[in-house]
């Protein structure tokens, strides 16, 4: 809407705002770029970090964060946490999951999985999608207007299909994903290490559910991936697990009882071992402790045995490193800075593993659980043009390529390729007549196509019927800037582009997408008048500070009584129709206030060109 | 005459419209994006120092504010950036890419082709490995000899090319990319071998 008012009116123009979001396994929160740098998205409690939990009641809208979390022990069928374990993944690669998490997996889950929660049947996408939407309405209530546009963050090591599934996420909760960002080049920003003209850092990032390693070099403001590798079924949840499973032996042998089915048990046991291993950090030792249905099961857990029992754990994170540095094809000497991220690197021993391996002190000054959240603020500032001079080239944290004869894997596009990174290839027919060719896209480092991941299935359809080996259609795969692919192909005889059906192994095909879409929107639909209120509120604030500035302005004075009067009127009522629900209302007034205080604007116009001149000719 | 997506005014050879400033759709020839010569030898700093400002200019991350044309032409002007950069720094992808336009390719299965020149070396190694396979740990001395062998036949390898580069540079002539061709066939063959020791060795 236009205002005259808005000619001096210093936030009029504002471009929308771009917030950044780190969707983690255990934890998500969101940031912004202030005006002093990154900073945190407060939630309406005060409370920054919003648990990744997400509970549907029995009736009534899902709930997600502390809330839901505090229903893991009372009402554990349904509430689901974790479930960024199961993004974008198929049923064939979550066996090991399943058998710790209490996934309660529905039917028809082949290409996508099914979850059940209560009475409900979600996607892990639709679940995440929740999770983002909280943040979003946290962002909108604090910033007081409509956030619609976002900066994700994903683990490096994220493959094609788990990237799109958050991509899906985002659009479903209403997010226009402008970029997904690598958790650990995220935290390199936040670090603002460019500070650092030139050098070499590591980044160590072992989160709830996952573990990524990157190495940097840092050249003027640019921050270049030279490797990145990892583990996406590694994570401090894996730690718990160990302790629950030796908590349940003890108590197997103390009370002659297997408690492992009962999920409330669980989930107590779950919760008590995660506090001990967070007091671990600080303290020698703890006492870990369950009472269950009038028995108590305790024992002392000291520091050593502690790091006996996750040293396994700890060294499945060091061979990552090792490929790491190898690939960037630097030596541990030349590494300059270490930096640490998630939350798991707050544990004694996986600091000093890390020390040891990279030979330097690690940063610890953020917050491990911040400093992916501030890094996508700082990467939505690049986007906005906010943060200029800084710039971030990643990579693709794994080869792709397509399956040939006899099952081996062609590679199009090897790993630690800086993206955007594209690849031509040329197909053509084995017989007479052929009109469909079929590709099978992979990605991994295995030389067999069945030990990679099968991304999609692309059918160049509809070919020309021409003798075997004559028709020339050119592919072209293109990773973007997100790590995720586009297929391209066109008949280079005809230079027709060439008609392409993709089938995707597994996740979301557009359509179910667009579906989950629609049907949120249509819950969406109190959430839009919320948002028109608001925004109706965000525009009559502007006019109320513009009216009220002009009020100071010499060119009041000069109105007429009946003008002042009438815009005082308009004013009042403008503050009446303010705190009502009606938005139409709201801008009915603030349209009125526009035109009664028009010749206001125009004099105040006059006003300020006659002193300008006046200036001019003084001078 | 080619015009510009956005102005329709015609454009110039470069990457964006000189009337209107858009972002064009890239030439995809490596040497023709970075407006080089059909050159082998390279000044591998300034090619760096070009890639770093190109991905200043033409990065996703600078237009996601713009037109979806312009986006789209940003991520495949960046694409071609950094396959070209990629391709270009290694002087053997740089000669493989160069012998591929040419028509030269370098195929999957010429590597196994063993270069005759080789043949004694390889018959050694095979029965060196043999040896080994059989449990003969005295052999684990000759394998490593060999790969030192191996090892000094790459770099003589690399010296070659640099020569080859030259000469082809000067006179671009087809001999010498017959020649380097025939270089790079016999380094990979060399390459397999070091990593088949290798493996044996590990
Ligand atoms: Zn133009």
């Amino acid at each position: 809407m236009s205002s005259s008012f808005q000619i001096d009116f210093s936030e009029a123009g504002a471009t929308q705002r771009i917030i950044g979001i780190d969707l983690g396994t255990t934890n998500s929160l969101g940031a912004f770029m202030d005006l002093t740098g990154p900073a945190i998205i407060p939630g309406p409690d005060g409370e920054h970090i919003v648990p990744s939990v997400v509970a549907i009641p029995e009736s009534g809208d899902p709930i997600v964060g502390i809330e839901a979390r505090a229903m893991l022990t009372t009402d554990p069928d349904r509430v689901i946490y974790s479930v960024k374990r199961l993004m974008g993944r198929g049923l064939d690669d979550v066996k090991e999951e399943l058998k710790l998490f209490p996934f309660r997996i529905a039917d028809g889950s082949e290409s996508v999985i099914r979850l059940t929660i209560g009475n409900k049947t979600l996607t892990p996408p639709e679940v995440s999608a929740l999770i983002l939407k909280q943040i979003k309405t946290n962002a909108e209530a604090f910033f007081n207007e409509t956030v619609d546009q976002a900066v994700i963050t994903v683990p490096a090591y994220f493959n094609d299909t788990q990237r799109q599934a958050t991509k899906d996420a985002g659009r479903i909760a209403g997010l226009e994903v402008l970029r997904l960002v690598n958790e650990p080049t995220a935290a390199a920003l936040a670090y603002g290490l460019d500070k650092r003209k030139e050098g070499i850092i590591a980044v160590y990032d072992f989160g709830g559910g996952t573990f990524d390693i990157s190495i940097l070099k840092l050249h003027n403001g640019i921050f270049e991936v030279l490797a990145t590798n990892g583990d996406t079924h590694l994570g401090g949840d894996d730690i718990d697990n160990l302790l629950i499973a030796v908590a349940l032996e003890d108590i197997q042998s103390e009370w002659s009882e297997n408690i492992r089915g009962n999920q409330e048990a669980v989930q107590i046991l779950r919760k008590a071992v995660i506090e001990a291993k967070e007091q671990l950090s600080f303290a020698p030792a703890v006492k870990l402790s369950l009472e269950w249905r009038g028995k108590a099961y305790q024992r002392e857990l000291s520091r050593d045995v502690f790091n006996k029992l996750i040293t396994p754990v700890v060294d499945r994170t060091l061979t990552p490193c090792r490929a790491c540095i190898a690939d960037a094809n630097v030596t541990v000497e030349q590494i300059n800075e270490v930096v640490m991220v998630g939350g798991s690197t707050r544990i004694p021993l996986v600091r000093t593993a890390v020390e040891a391996l990279f030979k330097a002190k690690p940063h610890t000054e953020l917050n491990p659980d911040e400093v992916v959240a501030l890094g996508a603020a700082v990467q939505a500032g690049i986007l906005s043009g906010d943060v200029e001079d800084t710039l971030l080239l990643d990579v693709t944290p794994l080869s792709l390529g397509i399956e040939t004869m006899g099952g081996v894997v062609s590679k199009l596009i090897t790993r630690n390729s800086t993206i955007p990174a594209s690849a031509m290839e040329n197909f053509t027919t084995a017989v007479d007549g052929q009109r469909n060719v079929l590709i099978h896209v992979l990605q991994g480092e295995r030389e067999m196509a069945r030990d990679c991941r099968s991304l999609a299935r692309f059918d160049l359809k509809d070919i020309d019927p021409m003798p075997a080996g004559l028709p020339r259609i050119e592919v072209k795969f293109l990773i973007d800037a997100n790590g995720i692919l586009s297929v391209t192909a066109r008949e280079t005889r005809t230079g027709k582009e060439q008609s392409i059906e993709v089938k995707p192994s597994y996740g979301l095909t557009d359509e179910q997408v667009e579906a989950m879409i629609e049907e949120s929107i249509e819950k969406a639909e109190a959430d839009f008048i919320e948002r028109q209120v608001r925004e109706a509120r965000v525009e009559a604030d502007r006019i109320f500070k513009a009216v009220d500035k002009g009020k100071q302005n010499q060119a009041w004075d000069t109105l007429s009584d009946d003008e002042r009067e009438a815009i005082q009127k308009v004013y009042n009522e403008l503050i009446l129709a303010y705190h009502s629900d009606y938005y139409d209302l709201i801008r009915d007034k603030i349209h009125e206030l526009d035109q009664v205080t028009r010749p206001l604007a125009e004099r105040m116009m006059n006003t300020a060109v006659s002193v300008a001149l006046e200036g001019t000719k003084i001078e | 005459m080619i015009t510009c997506w956005q102005c329709k005014k015609e454009l110039e050879k470069g990457l964006f419209c000189p009337s209107c400033n858009a972002l064009q759709s890239p030439p995809t020839d490596y040497f023709t994006f970075f407006s080089l010569p059909r050159h082998l030898s390279i000044n591998i700093e300034a090619l760096q120092a070009k890639f770093y400002d190109l991905s200043r200019k033409l990065h996703p991350d600078k237009y996601s504010r713009k037109s979806e044309t312009e986006r789209a032409n940003s991520t495949a002007a960046t694409a071609v950036l950094n396959d070209a950069w990629r391709t270009l720094k290694n002087p053997i992808t740089r000669a493989e890419y160069l012998l591929a336009q040419s028509g030269l390719e370098i195929g999957e299965q010429r590597s196994k082709d063993v270069p005759p020149e080789l043949l004694d070396e390889v018959f050694e190694l095979n029965m060196a490995l043999e040896e080994l396979r059989h449990g003969d740990q005295s052999a684990k001395v000759e394998l490593a000899t060999a790969r030192e062998k191996f090892q000094a036949m790459l770099a003589a390898s690399d010296a070659d090319l640099e020569n080859l580069f030259v000469k082809h540079d000067a006179e671009s002539c087809p001999p010498a990319l017959a020649a380097i061709r025939a270089v790079l066939n016999r380094r990979r063959y060399i390459t397999n071998l070091i990593r088949d020791v290798d493996k044996e060795l590990s």
